[in-house]
């Protein structure tokens, strides 16, 4: 973080009133560092949980959305439980993400989202996760066909990955929550 | 005893064994478990970290499913007991604002361990034990999402659960007091950041050992296929990482089925000497 200790005069009003409509109290952070020190991921963060929860706070949207941080953290949310001001740290988090795919913000991890958006994808196609074809997506969107090839293999062997999907009945109503269905009310 | 069952998309894949785990002990604690009809995903990490209107609205729909039934939901999965929770307090504030006219769900979403903890469970357990696993030291693995948020799970004890302890204690085996029993194994990372993953579940693993288990439990699909997926193999310092119900199973039926052994990633051999130990013992005394 810029060592700065005044804070920025320019700050984005629309991220902040996005955290307060989901009651994301980030002004209540007397910056104690209980999240930072409870975080199992923090040593692989460029931003301490607690820098990422001021810099929310200071209306700092472009920094924390580039960050590594928003993507590494995996939703434990060890920091939100043990917050003294229960402030919904995870749920920050979340915030941060979703706007960072909305603004098509190159994301500093890149792989991670393409995960999120290959399980969803074999969820919003059977309605359930389905692993192979998960899997498999995911391989083809990075590149990263040789990575866990082995762990792969052994699992298949071990009749551990499903073959064929199954589908559930109601998938109009899955294709209609993924279609954007709350969202008109966005502004 | 009657129950909504949700078995979550894990149960029908990596973790089919856990599925079936749980039916038969269901069936053998007179437990009938009524799936909830055509189900779907919860959405998992993926959908609520990407996506907050279907990270509430895919686990809302099981819910308005099962509320016809009107059962109590038992959830084996981690995750899923947790999105489904956060579903439920969210149309509980406001149903209205989920396109949904009226929700007076009566029923609880409770997650196996703490419902196999209940004292009747557990002595339903201790009394239909066939084989004591007294040679197994466990290190029990609560992970994250059973217990975190509290405000989302309403679980007691956040920081020092016990159900695991007490159900792993039921049949027989001892389990170890241990650092790391909460800690997060980076599920929800393992695919794109195999690194920490091995790190996380290094550090895990090594405190399990450190406390002399020879073995972990878990109650959640994600922690078992990570931990045990993510560990060195080849350094004879692995620990495999069963399902609590596996435990039971095999601690009721006094068998351990190769088929059953062959699923893990890890040996699971200290099981079967276990069951075998247990065995010799009854034919010693008989």
């Amino acid at each position: 973080m810029d060592k700065n200790s005044i804070s920025p005069d320019e700050r984005s009003e629309k991220f902040l009133s996005k955290l307060k409509e989901r009651d994301i109290d980030v002004q209540a952070c007397y910056q104690c560092g209980r999240c930072s020190s409870g975080c199992p991921i923090g040593d692989f963060f460029d931003l301490k949980v607690m820098e990422v929860v001021r810099l929310a706070a200071y209306g700092q949207e472009d920094q924390l959305l580039q960050s590594h941080a928003i993507w590494l953290c995996a939703a434990c949310e060890t920091c939100a439980t043990r917050c003294p001001n229960e402030i919904e740290i995870a749920g920050l988090m979340d915030v941060l993400r979703e706007l960072a795919l909305r603004k098509g913000i190159s994301p500093a991890e890149p792989r991670i989202p393409v995960f999120h958006r290959s399980f969803l994808g074999s969820v919003n196609r059977w309605g359930k996760a389905y692993e192979i074809g998960m899997i498999a997506n995911y391989k083809m969107k990075t590149g990263d066909l040789m990575g866990d090839m082995r762990l792969g293999m052994n699992m298949f062997l071990k009749g551990k990955l499903k073959l064929m999907p199954h589908s559930i009945e109601g998938k109009s109503e899955i294709k209609e929550i993924f279609s954007g269905k709350g969202k008109e009310y966005d502004r | 005893m009657k129950l909504s069952y949700y078995p979550g998309c894990s149960l029908e894949g990596t973790a089919l064994d856990y599925d079936q785990s749980v039916r038969e002990i269901c069936r053998q604690l007179d437990i009938e478990l009524v799936e909830i009809p055509d189900w779907n995903c919860c959405g998992a990490s993926s959908a609520h970290m990407t996506d907050h209107e279907v990270g509430i609205r895919l686990p809302m729909r099981n819910l308005l499913l099962a509320a016809d039934a009107g059962h109590d939901i038992l959830v084996p999965c981690a995750a899923c007991f947790q999105r489904l929770k956060a579903a439920d307090k969210a149309l509980r504030e406001n149903p209205r604002f989920w396109d949904v006219k009226k929700y007076t769900a009566d029923f609880e979403i409770i997650h196996i361990s703490t419902f196999l903890a209940r004292p009747e469970i557990l002595a339903a357990i201790r009394e239909k034990v066939s084989h004591n696993l007294d040679q197994l030291a466990i290190a029990c693995y609560y992970g994250c999402l059973s217990l975190r948020n509290p405000r989302v799970t309403d679980a007691p004890n956040w920081e020092m659960p016990e159900t695991l302890e007490s159900i792993v204690a039921a049949v027989g085996a001892r389990p170890v007091a241990w650092s790391h029993r909460t800690e997060c194994c980076s599920g929800s990372l393992t695919m794109a950041r195999p690194d920490i993953a091995e790190k996380l579940v290094g550090d895990i693993v090594t405190a399990a050992r450190r406390a002399g288990a020879g073995a972990m439990v878990t109650d959640c699909p994600m922690c078992q296929a990570n931990v045990e997926s993510r560990q060195v193999p080849g350094t004879g310092e692995e620990l495999p990482v069963f399902f609590a119900t596996e435990l039971i199973a095999a601690a009721l039926s006094g068998t351990y089925p190769s088929k059953q052994q062959k699923v893990h990633l890890v040996s699971p051999v200290v099981l079967s000497k276990a069951i075998d130990d247990a065995s010799r013992r009854q034919e010693d005394s008989a």
